[in-house]
């Protein structure tokens, strides 16, 4: 086990990196939520943002999929590169690049819709099946990697909103790697689960690794120390420190992440 | 490498198309009613200006002695045998007199000549006559209504066309008119009449004013002020506060929410029923067109009211309590008097709605013809019973007569109504404004 | 009623004076002290004052009702209760005055007691509105078979007797003019509320929003004047009369564009509303995913909100088919049955107003079926309104 993780890393530090963002500022009105951060963040990795809340952890992972542009007040300047390109160039076309930028929400929203048409939302707009048999293996092929299937796989017609919770949120995973996405980003997706199904949903973001880059924002460093390798700790605003996971949480370098870790802030 | 971001691939174009042009339609819906607007109050408006503005003639007019008081004793008992009929010669001379005098040649017969002036104009005369005896053996100078087609001429409704296919009037009285015009004896002016006045028969359009219909509709907003703000109110602090959650409060909310939905006619068919079959109050009265319109507006005071009570937080109500107060208590001293804006902005706006409601009040016989001024209380018909018209009732009333000089009026008539519900919303929204709480 | 004006101005005056009386009255028993007192002196002196007024005025109302029914005049004998009723009310209140008595407890109920009356008065509304109705179509089916009513393809009144009266030409204007004015009303107001929830800025909103409400302020007679003195003769001069389709400026397609007109704020502010109230989760998940605002909308906020719209377009088709002013001034007075727009038609509204205005004799079933239409459109109106109050209240609790 401990060998495995040894190798995990080792590969993990040859990957390219996914994500590049430099000086990236938010701001919401007046209000200057993200200040000047940096971070890289490498392709085939789970990496987590952790920090108390308010700390502009979740604000900085809608800035990936530029959802804050659905924010009227919101403005962020700075350079953000997915694959080396500037995904707030003019030309970009936020439809296309939230497609190879998926997300995961806070809270489950499933559509009130089938399981089905819930999975196959994301292929039907972006056009990924040429036909129904496609479409039907995407939806069963998600299904299968959201760990899912079996549970629904009798019931797809049945409404996603009838799923408990757990399922639910690992209905919305699927929902959102049906779209083959690049990218998987996940906005504390297990806050509104209990522990069964939080279990549940970890072990399939450690799978998801393999296929994805994986930014996850959580409240719970259990589950950053869990889930990532690699792991920023965010604090009003600033990165204040990003490294290996196992570096932050047994060596961290800023006495704020300390102070952090060992629940004196936050 | 897959697709690069910096291109968009020509499946997001048709996409974005398609985005653009869905946001058209919604774009274009907006432009849709919003020029709705624009075009329904250009309409009203470019149709009703004109109607506060009369066409008058000012003529010296000679009162002789032995035309209008034969028996020479200038009683006015006497004198009011004299009918507008023999006051009618007597203008039409004075208009004669003065065409003659001005230079001016024209082929009109002197009784074409007097169809210019309004029907109503003899019957204004003989009241001043008679208020006022001693005017006779002078001459007076009045400022006599011209009559509707004369009246058309200086508002562009009578053209030279229309007037040669008019069995009412010609060119010739066209001409002459204009040329009267230029000397300075037919002059248009403001109308304060229009507003004063009461109606007029279909002959007399040029005479017909608002005064009964403004005194009505003033009438019947004072009951439903008085019945419907108390009852709505009480109502609204009992289901608020006090009702226990059973099947008959149930009921009661399931009833207020369809009563303001009902049909206001169907409001009307009860009114008649109820209130002058069954109860017989009289006919026409600002008494039962008040309580249909009290009954009609209950629903919307009543949930305006209930959303103004809910919105005051319950630690005000625990507060009151705290201090030993009773519910009753602490409803009457606190909740209401915060409640109170709310409340306020509810009923006038439901009052704006009953002021404009027309349906209604057809059935119960408000659209009956009324040239005298209802007196608010008379000892035979009580309270708020005498016959009466109301505004948007007498809009009706002047859309179905033949007189094209009504559609004038009746645009008039809306565009004071409309300005009336723009003071009432106005104050509304003031009060909204200046009260509104932020808990 | 009239001969019982002067007890109950006496009843009144009495309560003023009760009031009074008890306020002095219990600082007297309290021996000038408030602090003795179990109530204070106003609450002595509200309780007088309601004991004497309610008591005899809840009698003349009864009495009101009673009289009518079996047509007597109020007796001296009933004169003589109603101010004994009042008297006992002042004399009990007051004599109750004692240290320890509880006035605001008596005051409260009274109050209480008004409150209940006061919102049993809309109940008595919607009784009133059917029995009014029911007692005049029983007698109308008296006169005039119902099968005629409800069958009979023809409308002809003849005040002379031997009248078609049947209800399926006015059904029919009614619903036609309500479906065009429905096709004119439900796309725009539909679109506007979108725009306005998803696309306008706040801005525009503020100004855009207010002014389609206007329209929802604008009394009906505006909108009939509009049909009959510009919409009317525009369509009849640049339609039907070209296209040869009809000669008639008051015409359903008149009535049905004027009536969608007043329907857009209608449909709108009510479907803004629903769209409103789908949560924000939703479009975030669908624009997450990559998706246009347009597919967000179409295909995950519609069908989200598509039973409270259902609900809404309900409620405006119960407003369409009750509206009266402007059909009788944009719809015509012949009853036909035609599939032409651009015709006269007329509706049950219209027939309602015109059978009981002017000379009126409420013997002859040509009056007494205005009652059966009234009936009729308030069954069908609250049918829709019960149907559609009762999906938005499901949908409502949904998202709560």
């Amino acid at each position: 086990m401990e060998d495995m993780i040894h190798m995990d890393r080792a590969m993990s530090t040859q990957q390219d990196i996914k994500i590049s963002a430099r000086n990236v500022q938010v701001y919401y009105g007046d209000t200057h939520a993200i200040k000047d951060v940096s971070v890289e963040i490498d392709d085939k990795t789970v990496t987590a943002f952790i920090g108390p809340s308010g700390c502009g952890k979740s604000t900085f992972l809608r800035c990936i999929n530029r959802m804050n542009d659905t924010i009227d007040i919101a403005r962020v300047t700075g350079d953000i590169r997915i694959d080396n390109e500037d995904i707030y160039d003019p030309k970009v076309d936020p439809v296309q690049l939230r497609a190879k930028v998926g997300m995961v929400f806070q809270k489950p929203n499933p559509f009130p819709k089938s399981i089905y048409d819930n999975v196959a939302y994301g292929p039907k707009i972006h056009g990924l099946a040429r036909n129904k048999a496609d479409l039907d293996e995407i939806v069963e092929k998600s299904l299968r990697k959201a760990a899912l299937w079996n549970e629904a796989k009798d019931r797809l017609d049945a409404p996603g909103t009838g799923l408990s919770g757990g399922q639910q949120q690992r209905l919305c995973i699927a929902r959102a790697i049906a779209t083959a996405p690049e990218v998987l980003l996940m906005d504390e997706p297990c806050s509104a689960l209990d522990p069964i199904a939080t279990a549940q949903v970890e072990e399939l973001i450690d799978e998801l690794r393999q296929s994805f880059s994986v930014v996850i924002v959580t409240h719970s460093m259990q589950q950053a120390a869990r889930v990532s390798q690699k792991t920023a700790f965010f604090h009003l605003g600033n990165l204040v420190e990003y490294d290996d996971t196992d570096k932050i949480f047994t060596n961290p370098q800023d006495p704020r992440t300390e102070s952090y870790i060992s629940g004196r802030i936050g | 490498m897959k697709n690069s971001l910096l291109v968009t691939d020509a499946r997001t174009k048709k996409r974005n198309a398609k985005e653009a042009r869905f946001k058209a339609y919604g774009l274009s819906a907006i432009i849709v009613a919003m020029l709705a607007l624009a075009v329904l109050l250009t309409s009203v408006v470019n149709n009703g200006m004109s109607a506060f503005q009369q066409t008058f003639i000012t003529l010296q007019v000679p009162l002789p002695a032995d035309k209008l008081d034969k028996v020479g004793n200038r009683d006015p008992a006497d004198m009011a045998k004299v009918t507008t009929i023999g006051y009618n010669p007597i203008l039409r001379d004075a208009l004669v007199a003065e065409v003659e005098r001005q230079g001016l040649t024209t082929e009109l017969s002197a009784k074409d000549i007097g169809e210019m002036i309004s029907k109503e104009a003899s019957a204004t005369v003989r009241d001043r006559v008679l208020a006022n005896p001693d005017l006779v053996g002078q001459t007076v100078t009045f400022d006599i209504l011209a009559s509707g087609r004369i009246d058309g001429v200086f508002k562009g409704r009578v053209t030279m066309e229309s007037a040669a296919l008019d069995g009412n009037t010609s060119p010739e009285a066209l001409i002459l008119a204009q040329q009267l015009a230029e000397a300075g004896v037919i002059e248009t002016k403001f109308n304060w009449n229009f507003f004063t006045a009461p109606d007029a028969s279909d002959q007399r359009p040029e005479a017909a004013g608002l005064g009964v219909a403004i005194l009505g509709s003033l009438y019947m907003m004072l009951v439903v002020l008085f019945l419907a703000l108390p009852i709505g109110v009480a109502s609204s602090i009992y289901l608020e506060e006090f009702a226990p959650k059973n099947r008959w409060t149930d009921l009661i909310e399931v009833n207020i929410s369809n009563l303001a939905a009902v049909p206001s006619i169907v409001y009307g068919i009860l009114g008649l029923a109820i209130f002058i079959n069954f109860m017989e109050f009289n006919q026409s009265s600002p008494l039962v067109g008040g309580l249909v319109l009290t009954l009609m507006t209950l629903p919307t005071i009543i949930i305006s009211t209930r959303a103004a009570l809910k919105s005051v937080p319950p630690s005000i109500r625990d507060a009151a309590l705290g201090v030993g107060a009773s519910k009753m208590q602490s409803v009457f001293h606190h909740v209401l008097p915060l409640a109170a804006p709310g409340i306020l902005t509810g009923t006038i706006i439901g009052l704006a709605q009953a002021l404009g409601e027309t349906a209604p009040l057809l059935l119960i016989g408000m659209v009956a013809f009324v040239r005298e001024y209802p007196a608010a209380f008379s000892p035979e018909s009580g309270l708020f019973g005498e016959a009466s018209t109301a505004l948007p009732v007498q809009v009706y009333n002047w859309t179905q007569r033949s007189d094209p000089a009504f559609v004038e009026r009746a645009s008039g008539a809306i565009i004071t109504l409309l300005v009336f519900l723009l003071i009432m919303n106005a104050v509304a929204i003031y009060l909204r404004r200046r009260f509104e709480r932020r808990w | 009623m009239q001969s019982l004006t002067t007890p109950l101005f006496l009843i009144f005056a009495l309560a003023v004076i009760g009031y009074y009386l008890a306020k002095s009255r219990a600082m007297q028993v309290a021996g000038g002290d408030i602090r003795g007192l179990v109530s204070l002196p106003h609450q002595h002196a509200l309780n007088t004052a309601l004991a004497t007024v309610v008591p005899p005025t809840a009698a003349v109302l009864l009495f009101a009702l009673y009289g009518r029914f079996a047509d007597t005049g109020p007796s001296w004998l009933f004169t003589l209760v109603i101010m004994g009723l009042g008297v006992t009310g002042f004399a009990l209140s007051l004599i109750g005055i004692k240290t320890n008595s509880r006035a605001r407890i008596f005051a409260e109920r009274w109050i209480l007691g008004l409150l209940i009356f006061a919102s049993s008065i809309a109940v008595m509304t919607t009784i009133g509105i059917v029995f009014s109705m029911l007692f005049e179509t029983f007698n109308f089916f008296g006169q005039y078979d119902w099968r005629d009513f409800f069958f009979s393809l023809t409308w002809s009144p003849n005040f002379r007797g031997n009248s078609d009266l049947g209800i399926i030409p006015l059904l029919w204007g009614t619903l036609y003019v309500s479906f065009i004015a429905l096709v004119f009303a439900v796309p725009v107001g539909l679109f506007a509320a979108i725009y306005l929830s998803e696309y306008a800025s706040p801005r525009m909103r503020s100004i855009a929003k207010p002014a389609i409400e206007v329209l929802a302020g604008i009394p009906t007679i505006v909108y009939g004047l509009f049909a009959l003195i510009t919409v009317g003769p525009l369509l009849r001069d640049y339609f039907a009369e070209p296209m040869g389709l009809g000669q008639s400026a008051s015409s359903v397609m008149t009535a049905g564009l004027v009536m969608g007109i007043m329907l857009i704020p209608f449909v709108s502010s009510l479907s803004d509303d629903i769209i409103n109230a789908v949560p924000q989760a939703m479009r975030d998940g669908s624009l997450g995913l990559g998706a246009t605002p347009s597919e967000t909308i179409r295909q995950v906020v519609i069908p989200a909100a598509l039973p409270g719209i259902v609900g809404a377009i309900l409620l405006a088709a119960s407003r369409a088919i009750g509206e009266t002013m402007i059909v009788v001034l944009g719809a015509g007075a012949a009853a036909r049955l035609s599939l032409n727009p651009f015709e006269a038609m007329t509706t049950v509204t219209v027939k309602i107003v015109s059978q009981l205005t002017g000379d009126t004799d409420f013997a002859s079933p040509e009056t007494l079926v205005a009652f059966a239409l009234g009936l009729t459109l308030f069954v069908i109106t609250l049918g829709l309104n019960v149907f559609a109050l009762y999906i938005v209240r499901k949908y409502r609790e949904q998202y709560e």
